[in-house]
């Protein structure tokens, strides 16, 4: 038998709300599979089983609030038959020891943004301390060692919930300021080849299935990091853990505000048409508020795209704990030189920005002229 | 010039008799012998023996009389000796004076005021030692005060007096030969704390016996860099929960001082009350400083070991900033 | 009896004796009704009944001052009535109204009427002798020519309130009187079982204090009795101790199994009822008809039915003034 977790759906989730049980005891459960829907105070997040087996018992019901790591359900392994005991009362049991925080420190790091969770609290027992918060804003101190991050109340109304998620942006891009040391680089990429691929390739299909531009960019970001591997990963703990996959996270706006960047898992590896279809999907469910955890937990390097809005180029801020994001302005019309003659050429900025820990400017050059020319090769995508 | 607690508190029965003929002294000895902490002395020579009235040993038959005269129309000052005495004379307290004006529907007013000696200190063994003020702070109907300064032992009785309700004052024992200098302006808000020494990292609630105590513990911390600030509780019912919260939303630490034992203690009602009211602002856990839980010894070192002092009201102001 | 027995008066005027028996009934069907209305769950908390007692209440009250102080116990609802506080006053008392004499916060045991000098009420075995104590002493102090009367039962005397504020009183020598009503048990221990000295005069004389005995169920003779004791507090300014002797007709309070009397006692006192005997009196002296004393009666009822309407349309007192006249100003104490 093992034990079912509430898995942490983001770093800036400490906990959540049940919000309803897809099984029950008896069935049996496959890998993968959607069991529960959680409630972040981003979204309703389909929340999956990760290991074959038979549902023994839920031990919390719809509607409670529990912190990341509560067991949420027991489960039989294949095979395995009901011990004799009655299962457990429904309740949620916290698990591991609980960080340390003032009251007072708390509350002060909630009007700054601040997630104690990174934060070496010098109280008694290493509780944050208000002081600890106080310097930790001043001083950028704080620690790189945590996984957890702040504390995020549920929200009741959408005036709160959107509140709560400009507070959880705001507190992991705080802490991706204080810790992350950016580097910048821009690389201007002719998208003639790119566009008449893609006139071509939609000829014939109906609307909803024709593929976009965005859908080669992050194909093309994830071949590219395939080869660069130091912009696939994850710092943590002091070190970076390079991604075995190219999840890319797709930065999306929410309607009411905020945004995420939910993952498309395996991008290098799916063809396009299926990528543009969990792309449409993806962006359907992130504003539905129906995510499932893991993707809200996978990427490994996100793509944001804020050409449809106007904007030349971005300038990115890297999502903690990944160590890379690639951004892309508008598409123009812009004077080109292309053997030796002078034309107009369609071009978007693409622009790296990347973790100085893990890579240098040499090696995010490189990444950078690999993702020019993976765009002028549409046909191998 | 310097007066002492005693003179200072002699003072205010002085102006107290000479202002108003309604109020008499009564109490165990306090009339020929000059009061048992000598704070009458000279009284009965002044006001002559209806007013300076010597009772027998029966607390609970004088404090009673008090109560039935303040229903008649005086102004009684009641001493009780002790606190340790004043059990005797509890149902009077609590059964008549805290409570005839709500069983009468509001008709009936008690202006009486109970003083008595409180506290431990001069190896005087576990019956002569009390702390329990809390006990008369859990009483609705009444109000209790615990003058800690020269100040306030001039200026608390007035106002008492003018109260309409029930008053009992709590005189430390160890504070009747405390010598100071007498505010200009002695007067007293028998409804606030009283703020004795501002401070930004911690406040520290002491009263009676304990504060002289708090106010030394600032003071060795302070050339440590630690700011204490210490209030003065002096009104333990009702609480000047307004006081407390204030400086406690200011220093966000909070230590509580009490002679009484920690159990059930007005310490924990403190407590309590910056819970309730401060939580938010807490940057530690909140500490206590009480007696041990033992009847106070006779022994010298056992009744130091037993009390409140200001090593260890040290200590806790440190270990609630962890240093 | 002792010595110390007076002869009842046999005197009484026809008024007055017309006045006494009135103010027996009323006290007799008042009760008589509470007990009903407290077996319906009108009228909660103790009930003391002192149906048997009223005697006591009737004489002493009509041989004092409107301007004296009177202190009694937790069995007062006679004294309150005959002091004058109003019978709806009373009764919406015990249904808990605002317009009960202690706005509903009293209830049975806690009637007062400031007033009228009515102190109480008072819950606590010998609680009041203390107060009574203060009062005089206030007066005394004041010049004022008041008597202190204080009502307790015999059950009191073990109390150390009764020594102290015996000792008291006599030691300062301060205008009370001490007004002991024997009903020969203290809830349920007979006076025997409680003291070591039973004749109750003896032991209050050892207070240097006079002390008087008087027979309880005669009305006439409590008069008498009072009247006397109380001109002694006035005049001499000195405390007096008053033993009436009665008998408690029913229960202790309305818990009371009553194991510990018997039946037949009970009844042989209750053929010296107060009420009963004075009308036989009267009816023997060709003072009273049997028409007239239904007419009595009647009007008595009469008075205690519009008591009982107006208890119960009485209003109660709002939730929101719960924290009413706990100190003199609103919220002092929170």
């Amino acid at each position: 038998m093992f034990d079912f977790k509430l898995p942490s759906l983001g770093a800036d989730m400490e906990e959540g709300k049940l919000l309803e049980w897809l099984v029950k005891p008896g069935d049996t459960v496959d890998k993968g599979q959607v069991v529960a829907v959680v409630d972040t105070s981003k979204a309703a997040v389909d929340v999956e089983i990760w290991h074959k087996g038979t549902v023994h018992a839920l031990l919390v019901g719809p509607g409670e609030k529990i912190p990341v790591g509560t067991v949420l359900a027991t489960v039989l392994e294949p095979g395995e038959t009901a011990p004799a005991a009655a299962p457990p009362a429904l309740r949620p049991a916290p698990s591991g020891a609980r960080k340390r925080i003032s009251p007072a420190a708390r509350r002060k790091a909630e009007q700054l943004g601040v997630d104690c969770a990174l934060i070496a609290g010098t109280g008694a027992d290493g509780a944050v301390t208000l002081a600890d918060i106080e310097r930790a804003v001043a001083g950028g101190t704080g620690t790189a060692a945590a996984e957890a991050a702040k504390a995020l109340h549920r929200p009741a109304s959408p005036a709160d919930r959107q509140a709560e998620t400009r507070r959880a942006i705001a507190a992991a891009m705080s802490r991706s300021k204080r810790e992350i040391p950016h580097y910048y680089l821009f690389e201007t990429v002719a998208l003639a080849r790119a566009q008449q691929w893609l006139t071509v390739a939609n000829e014939g299909r109906p609307i909803a299935a024709r593929l976009l531009l965005a859908v080669l960019q992050i194909k093309a970001v994830a071949r590219a990091v395939k080869r660069y591997p130091e912009m696939n990963g994850y710092f943590r703990d002091g070190g970076f853990e390079p991604a075995e996959s190219a999840h890319v996270g797709v930065a999306i706006s929410l309607r009411q505000g905020g945004l995420i960047a939910p993952a498309l898992h395996d991008a290098d590896r799916k063809p396009l048409e299926q990528l543009m279809r969990e792309l449409t999907d993806l962006v359907k469910r992130t504003r539905a508020g129906s995510l499932r955890g893991s993707e809200l937990t996978d990427a490994t390097i996100t793509v944001t795209n804020l050409g449809d809005q106007g904007v030349e180029g971005v300038v990115g801020v890297i999502h903690p704990p990944q160590v890379a994001l690639v951004g892309f302005g508008r598409v123009a019309l812009r004077p080109w030189v292309e053997d030796g003659k002078l034309c107009a050429m369609p071009t978007v900025m693409a622009s790296l920005a990347a973790d100085h820990r893990v890579s240098d400017g040499h090696r995010g050059a490189l990444f950078m002229a690999e993702l020019r020319e993976l765009l002028q090769q549409p046909q191998d995508l | 010039m310097k007066t002492s607690y005693r003179e200072a508190m002699r003072a205010a029965l002085h102006e107290a008799l000479e202002s108003d003929p309604r109020v008499f002294l009564m109490g165990e000895d306090v009339g020929r012998y000059g009061g048992t902490y000598a704070v009458s002395r000279g009284l009965l020579e002044a006001f002559g023996p209806e007013r300076v009235r010597d009772t027998p040993l029966s607390e609970l038959g004088f404090v009673g009389a008090g109560v039935g005269a303040a229903l008649g129309g005086m102004r009684p000052i009641v001493e009780v000796m002790t606190v340790n005495f004043s059990l005797l004379a509890l149902d009077q307290i609590v059964n008549s004076a805290a409570l005839l004006r709500h069983m009468s529907g509001g008709q009936l007013s008690v202006p009486l005021v109970v003083r008595m000696a409180t506290g431990a200190g001069r190896q005087l063994a576990a019956q002569h030692s009390h702390s329990l003020e809390n006990w008369y702070a859990h009483i609705p109907g009444i109000r209790v005060l615990a003058p800690a300064t020269v100040g306030d032992a001039r200026g608390m009785l007035g106002p008492a007096l003018a109260d309409p309700d029930p008053v009992v004052i709590f005189e430390h024992a160890q504070l009747y030969n405390l010598e100071a200098d007498l505010p200009d302006d002695w007067r007293c808000d028998i409804s606030r704390a009283a703020i004795r020494r501002a401070g930004g990292q911690v406040s520290v609630f002491a009263w009676a016996g304990c504060l002289a105590k708090a106010l030394q513990a600032a003071d060795e911390v302070a050339s440590e860099g630690i700011e204490v600030e210490v209030v003065d509780l002096r009104v333990l019912r009702p609480l000047d929960v307004e006081t407390i919260a204030a400086s406690v939303r200011r220093t966000h630490r909070a230590v509580v001082v009490d002679e009484g034992w920690k159990s059930g203690s007005l310490a924990a009602e403190v407590v309590a009350r910056i819970v309730e009211e401060c939580f938010y602002d807490l940057d530690a856990p909140v500490a206590r400083v009480c007696s041990e839980e033992v009847p106070i010894p006779y022994a010298k070192h056992l009744e130091e070991a037993a009390l409140p002092q200001v090593s260890k009201i040290v200590a806790a102001v440190k270990s609630v900033l962890n240093v | 009896m002792s010595a110390q027995r007076k002869p009842a008066a046999r005197s009484l005027d026809k008024a007055l004796a017309l006045r006494l028996l009135k103010d027996m009934l009323r006290i007799r069907r008042m009760e008589e009704r509470c007990a009903e209305l407290y077996g319906e769950g009108e009228i909660r908390g103790f009930l003391h009944l002192y149906i048997g007692e009223e005697a006591c209440a009737a004489g002493a009250m009509h041989a004092l001052d409107p301007e004296d102080n009177v202190v009694a116990t937790y069995r007062e609802h006679g004294h309150a009535l005959l002091r004058g506080v109003p019978m709806k006053a009373i009764m919406a008392e015990m249904f808990g109204r605002a317009s009960g004499c202690s706005r509903g916060r009293g209830g049975s045991m806690h009637l007062f009427d400031a007033a009228r000098r009515f102190y109480g009420g008072n819950a606590i075995v010998a609680g009041g002798l203390p107060l009574a104590v203060g009062l005089a002493l206030a007066d005394k102090m004041q010049g004022l020519k008041r008597v202190s009367a204080c009502f307790f039962g015999e059950g009191a005397m073990a109390e150390g309130a009764f020594h102290e504020a015996m000792n008291l009183a006599a030691l300062w020598q301060l205008p009370v009187l001490f007004c002991c009503e024997n009903n020969l048990y203290a809830m349920g221990t007979a006076l025997a079982r409680s003291e070591s000295q039973t004749d109750l005069c003896v032991k209050a004389a050892s207070y240097n204090m006079a002390a008087l005995r008087a027979d309880g169920m005669d009305v006439g003779e409590v008069f008498d009795a009072t009247a006397r004791a109380a001109r002694q507090v006035r005049d001499g300014s000195a405390p007096v101790f008053l033993e009436l002797q009665t008998y408690r007709f029913r229960a202790h309070s309305m818990f009371d199994p009553e194991l510990y009397r018997d039946k037949a006692e009970v009844e042989k006192w209750k053929e010296r009822g107060p009420i009963h005997s004075l009308s036989a009196k009267l009816k023997a002296a060709r003072r009273l008809t049997e028409k007239q004393f239904l007419a009595l009666d009647a009007e008595v009822g009469a008075e205690v039915e519009e008591a009982v309407a107006f208890a119960e349309a009485a209003d109660r007192e709002p939730v929101s003034d719960l924290l009413a006249d706990v100190y003199s100003t609103r919220g002092a104490g929170e």
